[in-house]
């Protein structure tokens, strides 16, 4: 299938992991080609999974200029101020990431995210917006959408030792092994949008607090004009204002969300590196799954949380409510 | 969560890493990056190809050196200011020892086999000195925490053992493909190609099969002078007796499976320049093959045997008589790979393709890099948590394929010691042995090797030493000690019997264990030849040279169990027959491999084929069994996650889910099923 077969060469570099996979999901991800914004630790783990396992092409997109703050949990900048001075973190991390598989093509596009047009994300199979704010998310999540091939959507985004990966494979047929016969299965998935909508109050009690406290997050950075991670435990109060607020207005108790989680999202700025390779490896492997058309996909949030060490699967969607 | 306390104790730490494969160089790149400026890493391999995808800190110009040095360098270019030392040696030597484990506070394994794993636990409890162990197949992996009286050592549970089959099932009975890989690769390759005087596992033990030599000498010599073809095969063939309760293999004969053109040609077709003792001599391009994972037909796989055998003989003639099967040996996994297809084909199991049987025959470990980045990861949590001594929040953690109850990664608390276990709570474990008919040779070779992991044992029976290995040794007591070995148990010069009590001990893992000896007395389980099948090609023609070589190597074999003859055909056929004769009687094999029952121990450490991968060949996933014998059952405290049963059954769907290549038959796959039946 999917045409031509793999070289020798790709044969031999690729050969552990088409142990796991086979030869047909790797045919299909050297055709991939996979968008990336914001290349922070945990997005630089997943640059260097997905160009290990062979995609063809990545493209980066970070304008900020390498500084000292740029090198934490980024393994992909060498902290060599004569190297990286006036330049951006795309060049820099192309560079590094160009280096692990002479195979894959990558390179940088610059430019506003939030001002890109449709078909500039038709060039993708898949999209990755790491730590982006609400309204970026959004708005390359609907572009996207209006494109008649499916591009994958994921965001990413790691604070403290806590991080959320939100998946939107639109409608996504895949091929799953059930017992001795390979059945295809059909799932639908909310937009960004929507799911960050859902009403709060049907929603399990069970569900990871961290979908709550994220949003609550969102809310106060959105709302005070901040950036990504821009807060401190100043800001604690108007946090737990906003909590207030958004629990209230969802008829669900406080106690949904503890306060000493939103105290580490805001406090924890500097990313954890081993969260970040955790987080990193799980959304490197949704990727692989989803261009391959094999296996379960995430639907249609993760969370893991360093503090109790879990890493859960959170589906959360309007069915709730229906 | 990188408050001062952390960081300060993150900063103060040094730490050591045993493996800086596929888990290593993840591992020493998030270490760098989450602050760690005191490391020091272990690894005895060199980097290969099929490492570089997953190996990120190493590049296609780094293929032969060593992974530790590179590593090292590589992360030192984005963390310059830190402190790595690389040795490039195997953690067991003996400057590892325990006063090196002692100067560290924390050890980390990212190791790919069972026998390192065992050594550096007892190193590590010798040394008391906390140990994060890790392993990845796949997609799936674990890290577990170690701590000396406060929870379980490595060794606590048993582990699920590379897989060995006995040896009628390879010699006789093959129901499935590995069976067929295993004949090929440890029987004929390692029969034709390798050292003769070297033992293996499947050498059927010649003491009583002087009788069935005669049988098969004739067998042998009129096979040469006459034209009886593959009469004898048939008409052992049509013994009901033999078949009546196991499925008769088809005899295959190459009329019907090559070519006339190549039958009538007299053999090769080939015409290769490649230099004697290439190791990338290949067959394949001139059968114009190009797709290893494509599945070949019969003829085929008999074209690529027959090619691959006199490639070897006419281009790689020196290297034959010490050649071992090595993965990355060209034409050894060609010549593999269709010697097994040929026997499957003959018994009725499915082909397979190179690719898929090089896996098999090579051991080899499916390895991503992602799940080896998250194992990495989890690494470094539990040890900042080991360094800042939170005990209750030290937990095992499994990185699973699919979701159980939502987790993709699931933390549990890790168990308390097993007091049953021998390794960190002493107890004395009962060895059932024959003593009259065990060498002391045996008993080390055998039990404390091989089962109890042990490096450079000592062996006491009350007062009286009997042997023990090392540099200070004089020559007296060397020979005092090989004279030893040859002795049976009972008839050393403090005799073992019924009732003694060993003391084995292993200096440099400060190992040491009590042994309770029970006589056993076996009935005879070496039988006359009562049930000897085979597996037959029919080669065409090939040079007299060709023959002269193979009965060279065999003719002072013939009591062994592949008997070759060789026959020149009046349609000009030459006719080569592989008998593969099985002296035992069928006994379970499996469970006493060597007519020796040792209770209380951890699953022996056979060596698998794959070393250059840190991926580990074992179950990812602990099962909660008990060791034989002797009454393991630890305490454990309650889980606060989900419990192991739902867990192993969640990991068994696994295995049965999405992809082909993870059901192939493979060694650790089969020893996977069946601990999780037990």
């Amino acid at each position: 299938m999917d045409g031509e077969e793999l070289t020798e060469q790709e044969t031999a570099l690729y050969d552990r992991q088409i142990r796991v996979w086979g030869a047909n999901a790797q045919r299909r991800l050297t055709k991939a080609h996979i968008f990336v914004s914001g290349i922070k630790g945990t997005v630089a783990e997943f640059c260097k999974n997905i160009v290990l396992a062979g995609v063809g092409s990545v493209t980066l997109m970070d304008g900020r200029l390498v500084n000292e703050e740029a090198l934490n949990a980024n393994f992909l900048i060498p902290p060599d101020q004569n190297a990286y001075s006036g330049k951006t973190v795309a060049e820099i991390c192309c560079e590094s990431l160009k280096d692990f598989n002479p195979m894959v093509r990558v390179s940088v596009e610059k430019g506003d995210l939030s001002t890109l047009g449709t078909d500039f994300f038709e060039q993708f199979d898949v999209v990755v917006i790491g730590y982006g704010s609400p309204a970026t998310k959004k708005y390359v999540n609907e572009k996207c959408r209006k494109l008649v091939k499916r591009v994958a959507f994921y965001t990413v985004d790691c604070r403290d030792s806590c991080g959320e990966i939100f998946v939107d494979l639109q409608d996504y047929k895949y091929m799953k092994k059930k017992l001795e016969e390979t059945v295809e299965c059909e799932l639908n998935f909310p937009s960004f949008q929507e799911a960050i909508s859902v009403p709060w109050k049907p929603i399990p009690r069970r569900t990871a607090k961290l979908y709550f406290a994220m949003r609550v997050i969102e809310v106060f950075e959105e709302s005070e004009g901040r950036k990504h991670g821009e807060c401190s435990l100043l800001d604690l109060a108007r946090v737990l204002e906003i909590k207030k607020q958004l629990c209230e207005a969802n008829s669900v108790s406080e106690s949904h969300i503890p306060d000493s989680l939103l105290g580490r999202l805001i406090t924890g700025t500097t990313e954890f590196p081993p969260a970040c390779a955790i987080v990193g490896g799980i959304l490197a492997q949704e990727v692989i799954k989803a261009v391959s058309g094999k296996g379960d996909p995430l639907k249609n949030f993760f969370y893991y949380d360093g503090e109790d060490g879990k890493g859960v699967m959170e589906d959360i969607s309007n069915s709730f409510t229906s | 969560m990188a408050t001062q306390q952390q960081q300060s104790a993150i900063k103060g730490a040094k730490v050591l890493m045993v493996g800086a494969g596929g888990i290593g160089c993840e591992l020493l790149k998030t270490l760098a990056l989450s602050g760690f400026e005191d490391i020091h890493i272990i690894d005895m391999d060199t980097i290969e190809v099929s490492n570089l995808n997953r190996q990120f800190l190493f590049r296609r110009s780094h293929v032969g050196q060593s992974k530790a040095k590179v590593a090292r360098d590589a992360v030192l270019r984005f963390r310059p200011h830190i402190n790595i030392r690389s040795y490039h040696a195997n953690v067991k030597n003996p400057e590892f020892d325990v006063d090196f484990f002692k100067q560290f506070d924390v050890v980390l394994n990212g190791l790919d086999n069972l026998d390192a794993r065992r050594h550096v636990n007892r190193l590590c409890l010798a040394a008391d000195v906390p140990l994060v162990e890790s392993g990845t197949t796949g997609f799936l992996g674990q890290v577990t925490v170690h701590i000396k009286g406060k929870t379980e050592c490595y060794e606590c549970q048993t582990k699920p053992a590379p897989k060995t089959y006995p040896v009628c099932t390879i010699t006789s009975t093959p129901t499935k493909f590995v069976h067929c890989i295993v004949w090929a690769k440890d029987l004929l390759f390692a029969k034709l190609f390798g050292d003769k005087n070297q033992d293996n596992d499947l050498n059927v033990r010649s003491n009583n099969s002087a009788s069935s030599s005669k049988e098969t000498e004739d067998v042998f010599e009129r096979s040469e002078d006459e034209d009886i073809e593959h009469s004898n095969i048939e008409a052992a063939l049509s013994n009901e007796e033999t078949w009546k309760n196991r499925r008769r293999p088809r005899p295959i004969y190459s009329k019907d499976v090559l070519p006339e053109s190549l039958t009538q040609q007299n053999g090769s077709t080939h015409n290769c320049s490649v230099t004697d003792g290439d190791s990338m001599v290949s067959v394949m391009p001139s059968l114009g093959l190009k797709n290893p994972q494509e599945l070949w037909g019969l003829t085929q796989n008999s074209l690529v045997f027959i090619e691959a055998l006199m490639l070897f003989f006419a281009k790689r003639k020196k290297e034959i008589g010490h050649l071992t099967f090595d993965k990355d040996d060209q034409l050894a996994v060609e010549f593999v790979t269709a010697a097994a297809n040929i026997r499957a084909e003959s018994f009725g199991i499915p082909l397979h393709s190179l690719f898929e049987a090089k896996g098999i025959a090579g051991n080899i470990v499916h390895a991503v890099a992602t799940t080896n980045a998250i194992i990495a990861g989890l690494i470094v949590i539990e040890a900042i948590k080991v360094l800042k001594k939170d005990v209750d929040k030290f937990r095992m953690t499994y990185c699973l394929e699919h979701p159980s109850k939502k987790l993709l990664l699931m933390p549990i608390e890790p168990y308390e010691p097993n007091p049953a276990c021998y390794v960190c709570s002493k107890t004395p474990l009962v060895l059932e042995i024959n003593t009259r008919k065990s060498k002391l040779r045996d008993l080390v070779d055998r039990i404390v090797k091989a089962k109890l992991g042990m490096n450079l044992p000592l062996i006491m029976h009350g007062n009286s030493l009997l042997y023990e290995v090392g540099d200070d040794l004089d020559d007296i007591m060397v020979a005092n000690y090989n004279a030893n070995l040859e002795k049976y148990l009972s008839e050393l010069p403090s005799p073992i019997l019924n009732g003694s009590i060993l003391t084995v001990e292993d200096l440099q893992q400060e190992l040491s264990c009590k042994i309770n000896v029970k006589h056993r007395f076996y009935s005879e389980i070496l039988n006359p030849v009562s049930n000897s099948v085979w597996f037959l090609i029919i080669l065409p023609s090939t040079f007299p040279k060709l023959f002269h070589f193979i009965k060279s190597r065999n003719q002072d074999e013939l009591s062994s169990d592949i008997i070759l003859g060789f026959s020149n055909g009046l349609i000009d056929l030459s006719i080569l027959y592989l008998f593969c004769f099985c002296h035992r009687e069928e006994f379970d094999e499996e469970k006493e491999p060597e007519g020796m029952v040792l209770s209380g121990w951890t699953q022996s450490p056979a060596t698998n084929g794959e070393s250059a991968s840190t991926s580990n060949n074992e179950n990812p996933v602990d099962v909660t069994e008990s060791s034989s014998g002797s009454e393991t059952a630890s305490k454990k405290r309650k889980l606060s996650e989900p419990e192991p049963s739902n867990h192993n059954k969640e990991t068994e769907n696994v295995e049965s889910e999405d992809d082909d290549i993870m059901e192939v038959e493979n060694p650790m796959m089969v020893s996977k099923k069946k601990i999780r039946v037990e």
